[in-house]
């Protein structure tokens, strides 16, 4: 095995980045992200690539749509009222299609907020958050670890759909420092780039956009995304579970959450309560099918969140009203202990 | 259930510039170093020098759940504000270690926990660097905890410290020592 070293979530991240071969970084300081800028700006001239510390976060969003356009790997990353800022952008990228990857490192808000960790993007992140009919992939890591290995995927990904896929972690995963493994993970085989605008060279002219004036274009233009986005949803899920089978109570959380979850669903079983857990690693695609399963055996959904309830809206979406689904949630900072969710599942595994 | 696995909680609080986040970094990495599991969360607030400031760690021999601490094992105070703000969370049966050049009262606590109270800036000042008085009080929580020792956390200190203070690991790694030696001379 490699050697463990000792990292921030942020830093883990952007090692992960360069292990994945990103060619630009672009990006506007915030809080609780600045690791992520502060270690580009070091090794990305380290490794002769791109960083620039843009004038704002439309800038840096716009940069990427730039640079994607030449079919190089390009990222940018901030915080939740940052991530607001690049939604135009994201929608523009949508629409051309061109391979990025988006960090969000979640804050609390609306508005300016605060800077304490939340869930609270989710919306935004798995809606589109941009105008106009698309989608973003979207990893939710919950250790340092699963930032170095779902950043290398989140390339991947990107490249694979020439799409965003995007990255959610909160404040605390950013922050906090834990020892990972930094290893390149096995990349897939990806399409080769022929769309990208590298220069004229007696090629075919080749037009990235994202307007489709002409009657009928943009509608054809629109299926096509949309059988793209299928395809997705079938490939690309990822989640994982444990003790749902004989369960009373599944509990559904993602992220920071899902570790707090999983050690109480532990003490909860070691007090005679039947209680599993399920864990969304790709908040879009979503893992419906499998929620949809646990729901047929399970007699209570509960979702956890730091948010006032996000995710907890595809939960039902999944379980279509085979069983309850209930609700607790921190918002504006607020962290779900252990000792909070134990409570929670010992209360409806009663009812 | 069976004997209960380590799972050690531990704050480390103070004032910005006394090295309360290094201190932290230490064990976290001293902990990897030696096999352990464990997670740092230092507090990410608009910390100055003079502020306060604060960390969390948690050593395990398992994967960490949150890194978040609310009760904690351990409690470090090395001045008075973060003393008042974190003493009352100790855990029954939990250590409090505190700094006495700067603290001068112990606080009431529940009976089962052990306070120690260490003149660390004293001992540091005496060995020359005042401000490795962190290192003294982490040097006295390994020794007392006997989980991990400051020999293993002065091998760990080169990763930890930045390069360009590496003149001061001579100085840093006695303060260790001394914290430790303070601990073995504290019988209760």
């Amino acid at each position: 095995m490699s050697p463990r070293t000792l990292m921030t979530g942020n830093e883990a991240l952007a090692e992960a980045a360069i292990i994945a071969g990103v060619d630009a970084y672009f990006g506007y300081p915030i809080t609780p992200q600045n690791e992520i800028p502060a270690y580009m700006s070091k090794r990305m001239p380290e490794e002769g690539r791109i960083f620039v510390q843009s004038e704002s976060e439309l800038a840096a969003i716009n940069m990427v749509f730039g640079a994607a356009a030449t079919g190089k790997r390009a990222m940018t990353s901030s915080s939740s009222p940052g991530v607001s800022l690049m939604q135009e952008g994201l929608s523009y990228l949508a629409g051309a299609e061109l391979p990025n990857v988006v960090v969000n490192i979640m804050r609390g808000g609306p508005g300016l907020g605060n800077i304490a960790p939340t869930q609270s993007d989710y919306f935004q992140a798995t809606r589109g958050g941009g105008h106009g009919d698309y989608y973003t992939i979207v990893l939710a890591p919950s250790t340092a670890q699963e930032m170095v290995d779902y950043t290398q995927l989140a390339f991947d990904l990107a490249d694979e759909y020439r799409m965003t896929a995007m990255i959610i972690a909160d404040g605390v995963l950013g922050q906090m420092m834990e020892p990972v493994v930094l290893e390149k993970r096995p990349k897939r085989k990806l399409p080769a780039k022929d769309w990208a605008l590298t220069g004229m060279k007696n090629q075919k002219q080749k037009v990235i956009k994202s307007l489709y004036l002409p009657e009928g274009t943009l509608e054809e233009h629109n299926c096509k995304l949309q059988k793209k986005y299928k395809k997705i949803k079938d490939k690309e899920v990822l989640y994982e579970q444990d003790m749902v089978d004989d369960a009373d109570v599944v509990v559904v959380s993602y992220g920071i959450v899902a570790r707090s979850v999983r050690s109480a669903v532990r003490k909860a079983r070691e007090e005679g309560i039947n209680a599993g857990w399920l864990r969304p690693i790709t908040l879009w695609p979503f893992p419906s099918k499998q929620i949809s399963k646990a729901a047929e055996k399970t007699k209570t959904i509960l979702t956890i969140e730091m948010s006032c309830g996000q995710m907890v809206e595809d939960v039902k979406l999944a379980v279509n009203g085979k069983v309850p689904v209930e609700f607790f949630g921190r918002c504006g900072g607020g962290v779900p202990s252990v000792d909070e969710i134990l409570e929670k599942i010992k209360h409806y595994a009663k009812k | 259930m069976a004997k209960k696995n380590l799972y050690e909680e531990i704050i480390i609080a103070g004032f910005g510039g006394q090295g309360i986040m290094l201190a932290g970094k230490l064990l976290a990495q001293t902990a990897m170093d030696n096999g352990k599991e464990v997670t740092y969360m230092p507090s990410y607030g608009a910390e100055v020098r003079g502020g306060t400031a604060n960390c969390m760690v948690v050593i395990s021999d398992e994967s960490i759940a949150s890194p978040l601490v609310t009760e904690p094992d351990t409690l470090i105070a090395m001045n008075k504000a973060s003393l008042n703000k974190f003493a009352n969370r100790v855990k029954p049966g939990g250590l409090l270690i505190m700094n006495s050049s700067l603290i001068n009262t112990e606080p009431k606590l529940d009976d089962t926990i052990e306070i120690i109270s260490i003149p660390a800036d004293q001992i540091a000042l005496e060995l020359g660097s005042g401000r490795s008085a962190n290192m003294v009080a982490l040097g006295l929580y390994l020794q007392k905890r006997e989980l991990l020792t400051a020999e293993a956390a002065a091998k760990s200190l080169p990763d930890i410290l930045a390069k360009r203070h590496h003149k001061t690991l001579p100085v840093n790694i006695e303060a260790l020592k001394q914290g430790a030696e303070f601990a073995k001379g504290c019988t209760v």
